[in-house]
Order: structure tokens, then C-alpha cells, then sequence
């Protein structure tokens, strides 16, 4: 193994080391600022972030490119995945600011934790060998499990992210056996070299590779909250801060989504029949699983880790057809997904206030006497995690649902649809509560301009792209070398 | 004796499948799920190098320093989360973290 690199190299780098070199420069500001100039780290991190975004939206390749002895790939993937990554991020930073002052950890190290998590984003995205793959989910995990104890008064908040860290670790565990078979057996760690490994290693090698890939897949199953691993998923959502559940719920699963296409299709094209088979089972069972248990939840935010679980399932049809443009629907899915939990679970901060969270379903009962516009944008948000035309999550749905059709797998289609028609009850019944049910508050909505103006945007944003869906579609389309239609 | 590789594949799935045994059944001490952890993370150190040392490639042993690099960050991390557990509920026992669940 050599490892060079030249200078010309280090360029396409440009965004992630800014963004390394911004986090440390404001941990290190922030130690100077008093805690009423603390505005001025938020202010710095949020100017990071359009910088960075800005860097990577500039220079989208046509052609994939290697940098640092192939441990780095610069494709048009990659760019779009990070420019969404730091748009999510800059979005759910814009919800917190209030939320953290109310409740005395308006601190610099939660921004800074949050850069660094969305460093090791970045590098999961264009990551191209298993060791930097494994670093920078290590880098975006442990950035986040300190988020999640970051209230340490709270008690929900501390087991939360016990559990959360045992349960991490457990996968990281899984993932990292599954790569040493793999290496074991290939003698690669490279992703391009490992599929050619792969690709000519002799039949009796076969059921080693499998077995790696088992643990390869768990432990992405896992770190996406795929039933059967998603036991973690609605106990961390429901007791962390509702900024950080924002946080984790939304970019984390761009990178995710990242890592599945670098592993699985990348590296395992070779082995895709047997990992299409364990993504059908992954699928149904989290469809299913998600939407069901969502109906008997109380709490909202647990619904919506529920409801994201079953998201993760209509994630994983569009990767399972294992065409381009399967894997274009499934993309186009995930961004949609993160917009949309964005919006849902920057509801809740909006209505909570300090010494009182609206994580109550019963929270939303007459939203709309209290404030008609704030009902009708969570209108929006749940027609469009519904599913219901002409909102941005009916056309994110049709598009891997008519994927999984023309590859064949009706049945599945029909499994999907069914369960998305189940889901749809618990959506509609929030609806039902904020326009037909009398109000048990009365307190008007109280919010800082800025968390008025971006929780609005987000809302409109779903629901102007749900009526020009092709903007958003062509861009996942065009970066995977298709033409849009 | 000469020892194979296949002597240290075996060694390392079974201290593996005694880490994964150790994080399901113990239901006493949130400590020894950490050292469960850890041992884990060791049995996937020892794969990496029987497989390094056998197919002559120096890659393996690279990934095992940057394995025991995280793991020592992450132990610090569970370790300063048990801290703030144990603070505010008086207990590590992890039967008694049940709070969230539905």
C-alpha cells in the first residue's frame, strides 16, 4: 500500500479542509466570547456552512475523480450529496438557536460538535476505501452521541444517549467484522480494487464473501434504522433535544444513503443478487414495521422516528432495483426526506417553549385557532410525508414505486403501497386534530422572526417542489449520468 | 506447531460472539457493556492482522492503529455519558434504564 498525493490533489479537498479548519478556528474563538456574544459563534457556523456549500456547488464534476490515492472520490454524487448535507445542516442550526437559548445550552461546543459531525458527513460521502468509510461514520457518530447528552440535566436526554452509544458502538462493531472478512478475502480495501477482487475470486470463496456482506449490511441497516436494527431509533428521538433529533433525523441520513451506494454498489456489484434479496427484506419489514407502530404513538416525536423508519424502507426500494435510475429515485427520495424532517420536527420546536415541549400528539389539538398559518404548513408537512398529491413526498414515493415496477417486482409495489395507505392514518389524524378538535392551549405561538421565516420557507419549499417536481428529479437524474426527462 | 490463520479466524469470532453475547444478556452493569464494546473491537483487531499477516499486505495493521485510536475516543465518550447517567439517575444498572420505550 503507497500513499501519495499531489498538491493539485489537495484542491479538490478545498471544502472539507475550510470546514475542519472553520470548526477548530471557532472552538477556539468561542473559549474568548462571553455568553452574550455567543451569536457571534452561531453567526460563524452558519457562514461556514454557505461558504462550504457554496465551494462544493461550484465545482460539480463531470467525470469521477480520485484524489489522495483513490481514499477520496470527487463525482457529481458527491458534490450533490455534500451541497445538500450543508444546506440541511445550516437549515436545522437556523431551528435551534431559540430552542437552545430558552433551555441554558446555548453553547459554542454544540455547534461545534455539529460541524465536526458534518466533516465526517462529507467524508462518508466521498469516501472510496472501507478505512476512510469507517472514520468518517466514527467522526459523524461520536460528534452526535455527545449531542444527544448534551442537556445534562435531562434525564430522557442522558439514557437516550446511552442507549444511542451502545447501540452505535454495537453496529460499528458489526460494519468493521464484516470489512475485515471482506479484506480478509480480497486483500482490498479500495472500493474500485475490491470490486475487481470480487468480481474474477474463485466459487468456493463465495460463501465467505456472503457472510461478510451480512455483516457489511447490518451494520448499514443500523446506522440507517433499518427494522430489524431499529430498536434505538425511537428511543433516541424521543429523548434527545428536539434540535438534536432534528439534527440526527435529517442530514445524517443523506450520508447514509452515501455509504450504501459506495459499499453495496460500488464495491459489491458483483454481489448484488445477494444483497438485492436482503435489501427486499430489510425493506418490507421497515415499511411495515414504521407504519404500523406509528398508529400507537402518543408522543409526536416517536411517531416520526416511527414514520422515518418506514421512510428508510421506501429509501431502500430504489437502491434494491439496482438500476441508474433506480438509484436516481432513491436519491431523490432521501433529500425529500430530509426536508421533510426538517419541517416535522421543526413544528415541535416551534411550538415548545422553554419548560415545555410540544411532543404530545394532543400538542397540535387546535393549531388552528391558535395560528392558521403555522397549521396550514404542518398541513403540508404531513400531506407530503403522507404521501397525497401534489405534495414533494407523493412524487419522491412515485418515483421509486415506479422504479420497483418496471424492474419487475409488482408485488413489492402493491407490499408498498398498502402499507404507505396505513401510514397515511396517522398523518391525516395530526390534520384532523389541528382543524377539527377545540384548542386545550390558548397561548399564542410565540417565535423569533428567524425561526418564523425558516420554518415557513421549508414548508412552502415542499410544497412549490411538489408542483414543479422535475427541478429537484433532473438534478438526481443528471448526476447519475442520465438525461432528465 | 505451526499456527494457521484459521486458528486465529476461530479465536477472534468466538471472542467476538462472547462480546455480542455480553452486550444482550448482561443486565446488571452498564460498565461491562463498555468492556463488551471494547473486546469486540479487539476481536475485529486480531481478524485484521492474522489477515494481514497471512496475505502479506501492510494495509490491515494500518486500519487496526486507527481502530484503537477510536475506540480510545470512544470510550472516553461512553465513559463521560455514564458520568452524566449516573448524575442524574443514581444508577448504571442497566435494568433500571427504562424510561423510553413504547
Amino acid at each position: 500500500m503507497t500513499f501519495t498525493f499531489t498538491h493539485s490533489e489537495l484542491t479538490l479537498l478545498l471544502p472539507e479542509i475550510t470546514l475542519l479548519t472553520m470548526a477548530c478556528l471557532i472552538l477556539v474563538i468561542d473559549a474568548f466570547l462571553s455568553d452574550e456574544q455567543r451569536d457571534l459563534t452561531f453567526q460563524l457556523t452558519q457562514g461556514t456552512l454557505i461558504g462550504t456549500a457554496l465551494l462544493v456547488w461550484f465545482n460539480v464534476p463531470s467525470e469521477p475523480i480520485f484524489a489522495m490515492s483513490g481514499f477520496f472520490i470527487h463525482d457529481a454524487m458527491a458534490a450533490m450529496l455534500k451541497f445538500f448535507t450543508l444546506l440541511v445542516v445550516f437549515w436545522a442550526f437556523l431551528y435551534s438557536r431559540q430552542y437552545l437559548k430558552d433551555r441554558q445550552f446555548f453553547k459554542g461546543e454544540y455547534f461545534v460538535l455539529g460541524l465536526f459531525a458534518t466533516l465526517g458527513m462529507m467524508i462518508m460521502i466521498s469516501a472510496h476505501n472501507l478505512l476512510t468509510i469507517y472514520l468518517g461514520l466514527e467522526l459523524l457518530s461520536l460528534s452526535l452521541y455527545t449531542m444527544v447528552a448534551m442537556h445534562r440535566s435531562s434525564q430522557t436526554a442522558s439514557e437516550a444517549a446511552m442507549k444511542y452509544f451502545v447501540l452505535g458502538a454495537l453496529a460499528s462493531g458489526l460494519l468493521l467484522y464484516g470489512i475485515s472478512i471482506i479484506y480478509g478475502v480480497t486483500g482490498s480495501l479500495d472500493l474500485s480494487q475490491l470490486a475487481v477482487a470480487i468480481k474474477n475470486s474463485p466459487v468456493e470463496h463465495h460463501t465467505l464473501l456472503t457472510f461478510g456482506l451480512v455483516f457489511l449490511v447490518i451494520g448499514l441497516a443500523f446506522k440507517l434504522g433499518a427494522v430489524p436494527f431499529h430498536v434505538w431509533v425511537p428511543d433516541v428521538y424521543q429523548g434527545a433535544p428536539t434540535t438534536v433529533t432534528l439534527f440526527i433525523s435529517s442530514a445524517p441520513k443523506l450520508a447514509a444513503f452515501a455509504i450504501l451506494m459506495r459499499i453495496l454498489v460500488e464495491g459489491m456489484s458483483s454481489l448484488q443478487t445477494d444483497w438485492q434479496n436482503m435489501l427486499i427484506l430489510l425493506s418490507i419489514l421497515s415499511m411495515g414495521t414504521g407504519n404500523l407502530l406509528a398508529i400507537a404513538q402518543t408522543n409526536l416525536k416517536r411517531m416520526l422516528a416511527y414514520s422515518t423508519i418506514a421512510h428508510v424502507g421506501y429509501l431502500l426500494l430504489g437502491v434494491l432495483t439496482v438500476t441508474e435510475t433506480g438509484y436516481a429515485a432513491s436519491m431523490f427520495y432521501v433529500v425529500v426526506y430530509a426536508l421533510m424532517s426538517l419541517g416535522g420536527f421543526g413544528m415541535i420546536i416551534l411550538l415548545s417553549r422553554a419548560g415545555f415541549e410540544a411532543e404530545n400528539i394532543t400538542d397540535f389539538k387546535g393549531l388552528n385557532q391558535r395560528n392558521s398559518w403555522y397549521a396550514f404548513i404542518m398541513m403540508i408537512l404531513m400531506l407530503s410525508m403522507a404521501g397525497v398529491p401534489p405534495m414533494l413526498g407523493f412524487w419522491a414515493k412515485l418515483s421509486v414505486l415506479s422504479q420497483v415496477i418496471q424492474t419487475g417486482h409488482v408485488w413489492l409495489a402493491v407490499i408498498a403501497v398498502i402499507f404507505a395507505i396505513i401510514g397515511a392514518f396517522y398523518y391525516l389524524r395530526i390534520i384532523w386534530m389541528m382543524y377539527f378538535e377545540k384548542a386545550e392551549e390558548t397561548q399564542p405561538i410565540q417565535a423569533e422572526p428567524l425561526m418564523q421565516i425558516a420554518i415557513s420557507a421549508n414548508g412552502l419549499v415542499i410544497l412549490g417542489l411538489g408542483i414543479a417536481p422535475h427541478i429537484l428529479m433532473s438534478l438526481c437524474l443528471t448526476t447519475f449520468g442520465l438525461s432528465s426527462y | 506447531m505451526e499456527l494457521l490463520l484459521s486458528d486465529f479466524l476461530i479465536l477472534a469470532a468466538f471472542l467476538f460472539c462472547l462480546s455480542i453475547t455480553g452486550i444482550f444478556i448482561n443486565r446488571k452493569n452498564l460498565i461491562l457493556l463498555l468492556m463488551c464494546i471494547e473486546l469486540m473491537l479487539l476481536a475485529v483487531n486480531l481478524n485484521f492482522i492474522a489477515f494481514s499477516y497471512f496475505n502479506q499486505d501492510i494495509a490491515g495493521q494500518i486500519f487496526v492503529f486507527f481502530i484503537l485510536t477510536v475506540a480510545a475516543a470512544e470510550s472516553a465518550i461512553g465513559l463521560a455519558i455514564l458520568m452524566v447517567l449516573f448524575r442524574n439517575r443514581g444508577t448504571i444498572n442497566v435494568e433500571d434504564i427504562n424510561t423510553l420505550k413504547g
